[in-house]
C-alpha cells in the first residue's frame, strides 16, 4: 500500500507533475473546441455545394474542388497531414503549433461532417423542396428554413459523434511536439518511468470527457425529437 | 387566367406529354381525370413549373413561365397554390408555422398578421384547435387540410391539387373533398388531378380525360359522363364507373 502511495506521490504530486496533465488537457479541449468550430462551418459549405450540385446542377466547379478535398482528407491518415501541414506547408513559418493542431483537425473533421449533413440532406423527401418551390420560396431559402433544419437534426448524433472522435484524435497532436494531454501524461511516463498511473489518468480523463459529451447530446436529442410525437 | 400552348415534355427518352393545349378561365374548377402514367400529374406540376417543359408554352397572367428567370419564378408560384398527393407538410414545425413560414420568410406579412391570417384559415378549414399541434400528430385528412389551408394563407389566384385525396384512407377522402367543394363554391380557380369521379361530377366545371400524353377528351361534366365521345375514355370509365 505505501508503495503505491509513493507512485501516486511521485507521479502527480512531486514537482507538480500533476500540471502535465492540466495543462495538457486545456490545449486538448482548446484544440478540440476550435477544430470543431473549423470542421463544422467547413463541412455545411462543403455538403451545401455538393447538396446544391446534386440536385441543381449548379457549382460544378466549386463542387469538383470539394471533391478533391474529401478524397484526399479521407485518403490519408490524421497524422499524415497534422505532420504535413506542421513540417511541410508551415516549414519556413514560425507558428504557433496549437493553431496549426486546430488547422490540422479542423480541415480533416471538415471532410467528415460533408459527408455527415450531405447524407441528412439528401435524406430529405424531394417533396419538401417541391413543398417550399411550390409556395414561391427560392432554393437558399427553402433549404435554410425547411430542408437544413430536419437534416441537422437527422444527423445529430453522427455529428456529435464525431465530435467526440475528434476528441480522441487530437491525441496524436504530441507528434509535432504538442504537449496535449496525451503527451502529458507521456512525459510524466517518461520522468518516473511508471507508465500504469499516469496513463490509466489519461485514459480516464478522455473517457469522462467523452461520456460527459454523449449524455449532453442524448439530451439535445430528446429536445428536438419533441415534433416527432405522434 | 393559364393557357397552354404545344406543352411537351420528356423525361429523357420517354415523353410523358406530347403537346398539351388548352385555357383554364377565371374561375373554372377544371378536373384532370386519366389512367396512370397518362401525364395528367406532370401536366398538372408543368403548370407551376416545378417540372420544366421541354417545349411549349404556359402563359399565367400575362407572362410566359418558360422564359422566367428563377427569381421571377418564385413571385409567380406565390400566385398559385399546390397541394399534394403526400401533403408535404413541414414536419419540424407547429401547424401554425406551417402556414406562416412561407408569408414570413418573403415578407409579404409581419409575423402577427401572418399568424392572425394562418388563425383565420385554420378555422375555415375547421382545424383551429390544431395550431400548436406537429403534423405528426395528425391524421392524413387533417393533413391535408392543412395543407391546403397553408396554401391559401398566399392569397393565390389559382389553385393545384394533385391526386389530394389518394393518399387517404377512405373514410377521410370526404372531408377532404368537402373542403374543396367549399373552396369551389367560393370562386376559386381550380385545376383537380383525381380519381374521385363523384367530385368531378359535381364540381367540375369542365372535366378533361388524359391518355397517352394528349388531352384525349374535355367537356362539361354533363356531356363528358353523360355521352362519352372518345373510346379510350368509354373504356376508361366502364372500368372505373
Amino acid at each position: 500500500m505505501n508503495e503505491f502511495l509513493q507512485k501516486l506521490y511521485d507521479t502527480f504530486i512531486y514537482d507538480d507533475r500533476w500540471k502535465y496533465l492540466t495543462n495538457g488537457l486545456k490545449t486538448t479541449l482548446v484544440i478540440t473546441f476550435f477544430a470543431v468550430i473549423i470542421g463544422m462551418l467547413l463541412g455545411f459549405i462543403v455538403a451545401i455545394i455538393r447538396a446544391t450540385h446534386d440536385k441543381t446542377g449548379k457549382f460544378p466547379i466549386l463542387n469538383f474542388l470539394a471533391k478533391v478535398y474529401l478524397t484526399v482528407i479521407r485518403g490519408t491518415p490524421v497524422m499524415v497531414q497534422l505532420l504535413i501541414i506542421y513540417y511541410v506547408i508551415f516549414a519556413s513559418v514560425d507558428i504557433n503549433k496549437v493553431l496549426v493542431g486546430v488547422l490540422a483537425f479542423g480541415f480533416n473533421s471538415g471532410a467528415y461532417v460533408a459527408e455527415i449533413v450531405r447524407s441528412g440532406i439528401m435524406s430529405i423527401d424531394n417533396g419538401q423542396f417541391e413543398a417550399g418551390t411550390s409556395l414561391g420560396m427560392n432554393y437558399t431559402k427553402t433549404m435554410f428554413y425547411i430542408v437544413m433544419p430536419q437534416a441537422f437534426k437527422n444527423v445529430l448524433p453522427a455529428l456529435a459523434n464525431e465530435c467526440i472522435v475528434l476528441l480522441k484524435e487530437t491525441s496524436v497532436a504530441g507528434y509535432i511536439a504538442l504537449e496535449d494531454l496525451t503527451k502529458g501524461g507521456d512525459i510524466i511516463r517518461s520522468l518516473t518511468y511508471e507508465a500504469f498511473l499516469p496513463l490509466i489518468a489519461v485514459a480516464l480523463i478522455y473517457l469522462v470527457m467523452v461520456v460527459t459529451l454523449s449524455s449532453l447530446v442524448t439530451r439535445l436529442e430528446r429536445r428536438l425529437a419533441k415534433s416527432d410525437r405522434g | 387566367m393559364i393557357e397552354v400552348k404545344g406543352l411537351k415534355k420528356s423525361f429523357g427518352e420517354l415523353e410523358i406529354l406530347k403537346g398539351i393545349d388548352t385555357t383554364i378561365n377565371n374561375g373554372e374548377k377544371v378536373v384532370v381525370i386519366g389512367p396512370s402514367g397518362s401525364g395528367k400529374s406532370t401536366f398538372l406540376r408543368c403548370l407551376n413549373r416545378l417540372e420544366k417543359p421541354t417545349s411549349g408554352k404556359i402563359i399565367f397572367e400575362g407572362k410566359d413561365l418558360t422564359e422566367l428567370s428563377d427569381r421571377q419564378l418564385c413571385a409567380v408560384r406565390e400566385k398559385m397554390g399546390m397541394v399534394f398527393q403526400h401533403f408535404h407538410l413541414f414536419p419540424h414545425l407547429t401547424i401554425l408555422n406551417n402556414l406562416t413560414l412561407a408569408p414570413v420568410k418573403l415578407k409579404l406579412m409581419n409575423k402577427a398578421d401572418a399568424a392572425a391570417k394562418a388563425k383565420v384559415m385554420l378555422d375555415k378549414v375547421g382545424l383551429a384547435d390544431k395550431a400548436d399541434a406537429y403534423p405528426n400528430q395528425l391524421s392524413g385528412g387533417q393533413k391535408q387540410r392543412i395543407a391546403i389551408a397553408r396554401a391559401l394563407c398566399m392569397n393565390p389566384d389559382v389553385m393545384l391539387f394533385d391526386e389530394p385525396t389518394s393518399a387517404l384512407d377512405p373514410e377521410m377522402v370526404g372531408e377532404v373533398l368537402n373542403l374543396m367543394k367549399q373552396l369551389a363554391d367560393e370562386g376559386m380557380t381550380m385545376v383537380v388531378v383525381t380519381h374521385e369521379m363523384g367530385f368531378a361530377r359535381e364540381v367540375a366545371s369542365r372535366v378533361m380525360f388524359m391518355d397517352g400524353g394528349r388531352i384525349m377528351e374535355e367537356n362539361s361534366p354533363e356531356e363528358f359522363f353523360g355521352n362519352p365521345q372518345n373510346p379510350r375514355l368509354k373504356e376508361f370509365l366502364s372500368k372505373v364507373l
